[in-house]
């Protein structure tokens, strides 16, 4: 098992290749569907002219992004005395954040991605273009991953709702497998392909 | 009528962070099965602690707590609008406690309601039956798999799938296909044949309340659910999707009278994380299954 501590370089990055088990620590970023289509309309469809309003959160996030990790994720919380705290933490599915995703990569210099099920070509162009990978948590795990997220530092634009908002978190020995790497190879895509072939024979008859 | 509130949230609590005995002892066979030190076999691993941590714990499986399904059996005379209120108040309170997320979103507005209320929010049939006390049954459908779920129209060219039980295996196995790792597999299918569209997907979902060792009792389906079960895991996708052995835990059929012209087939994908309680209320008693 490979340890990646945030902020991680991209040679780091470059030495993952699918199928590969690492343990993540440090500072990362929850982000999903409504934060994802944020970003793109306010800080990458503006072309830099960002909005008066999202300025202080822009700042945030280029801080925690660039070599850093975006995890999807819409957790469950419990706030005492003022402080947050992870109670249930798995990924959400990725492959909605597929239009984004590459450009967000590119725009922060995001190095990691963390969710489940994959995603599609333009990430995976975005991963061998940026340096960058796909880490498949896993899903449903959500009381084992919230245990190894130690602390909650911030929450950005909780309007959203609890699940959609931007969760600051440090982790310690977060488990995840590398399924897309910056190489070009997609754990996903060579499942797919070989159930389709058994698929085939199974419908043939 | 007794105030069942608070029994109604620890029906909750237990859906949520306890998985039924017969899906975890399922996942364990299947961890055994699979690849030492494999993806597979890693992947189930986490899981199984997992599972173990959320019981112990009393915190959610998984944080998405799903879509809550009521299915309430009551006696004449008692009054659903009550017992309506009461788990609608329920699902508030369990949120409180973080057993549920805020799960119930406006489509209009995007606005979380935050505790769990909203338009046709639980889903809750109500069945009225012939015994004299209550039993109410409660799934967690996580959207993860809601969104692999489908429904097909028979017959398909494309699957060479026609309107009788070879059809249904074939549009069936396309759908295990079609989700890959996505619905947190290994999953659970349940699948309805026939009905109309709204009462096939109804149906299909319902199927998921059956205990994984119980037996089709029309031998047809039975021979059915055992063989796409079997073909199910040949396609090899796995944990996850990640590959092995295990794709699917289990195949549970059940059929509906439909239209002539209309031939549906319905397939409810439920990940691992099968979350599904009951109670029991006799009288003063309640009890928990």
């Amino acid at each position: 098992m490979r340890n990646l501590t945030v902020p991680i370089s991209e040679a780091a990055i470059r030495e993952l290749t699918v199928g590969e088990p690492v343990s993540l620590n440090g500072i990362i970023v929850t982000g999903r569907d409504t934060a994802h289509k944020y970003m793109i309309e306010n800080f990458i469809k503006t072309h830099g002219a960002i909005p008066a309003a999202e300025q202080a959160v822009y700042e945030e996030l280029q801080a925690l992004l660039h070599d850093g990790v975006i995890y999807h994720c819409g957790p469950v919380v419990q706030q005492n005395n003022g402080i947050w705290s992870f109670v249930a933490a798995g990924p959400t599915t990725s492959i909605r954040e597929e239009p984004y995703q590459a450009d967000v990569i590119g725009h922060f210099g995001v190095r990691a991605v963390i969710g489940k099920g994959g995603m599609g070509s333009k990430t995976l162009q975005a991963c061998q273009d940026h340096g960058a990978v796909y880490l498949h948590a896993i899903g449903g795990a959500a009381a084992l991953i919230a245990r190894s997220v130690k602390e909650v530092i911030a929450v950005h634009k909780m309007e959203f709702g609890v699940p959609e908002a931007f969760w600051v978190i440090r982790v310690e020995d977060f488990p995840a497998v590398v399924t897309m790497d910056s190489h070009g190879g997609s754990l996903h895509q060579q499942i797919k392909d070989q159930s389709a072939i058994r698929l085939a024979k199974l419908i043939k008859s | 009528m007794q105030d069942l509130t608070d029994a109604f949230v620890e029906l909750i609590r237990r859906a949520a962070t306890q998985l039924p005995a017969d899906m975890e002892q399922a996942l364990r066979k299947a961890q055994a099965r699979e690849d030492p030190s494999s993806a597979a076999e890693g992947a189930l691993n986490t899981i199984i602690r997992n599972v173990e941590m959320a019981r112990q714990n009393s915190t959610p499986i998984c944080q998405d707590t799903g879509t809550p399904i009521f299915e309430i059996h009551y006696p004449v005379g008692i009054s659903t609008r009550k017992l309506a209120d009461q788990i609608r108040r329920a699902c508030a309170i369990a949120t409180e406690h973080a057993y549920l997320r805020p799960n119930a979103v406006d489509s209009l507005t995007g606005k979380n309601s935050g505790d769990n209320s909203g338009i046709d929010y639980p889903t809750m049939h109500f069945n009225e039956w012939d015994e004299d006390g209550i039993k109410v049954e409660l799934l967690l459908k996580g959207g993860g798999c809601e969104n692999v779920s489908t429904q097909y129209k028979l017959p398909n060219t494309e699957l060479g799938a026609g309107r009788d039980l070879e059809g249904v295996r074939r549009v069936v196995l396309d759908a295990v296909d079609k989700a890959q790792g996505l619905g947190c597999a290994p999953g659970v299918l349940g699948i309805a044949v026939g009905g109309d569209r709204g009462s096939s997907y109804v149906k299909s979902k319902q199927q998921l309340f059956r205990p994984l060792e119980d037996t089709n009792p029309e031998p047809q389906l039975a021979e059915l659910e055992d063989r796409l079960l079997e073909e199910g895991n040949e396609l090899g996708i796995g944990p996850m999707g990640f590959g092995g052995k295990t794709t699917l835990l289990g195949v549970k059929v059940g059929t509906l009278h439909r239209l002539p012209a209309s031939y549906f087939v319905s397939v409810a994908y439920m990940c691992w994380a099968n979350r599904r309680a009951s109670m029991r209320v006799q009288g003063e008693e309640i009890t928990y299954a």
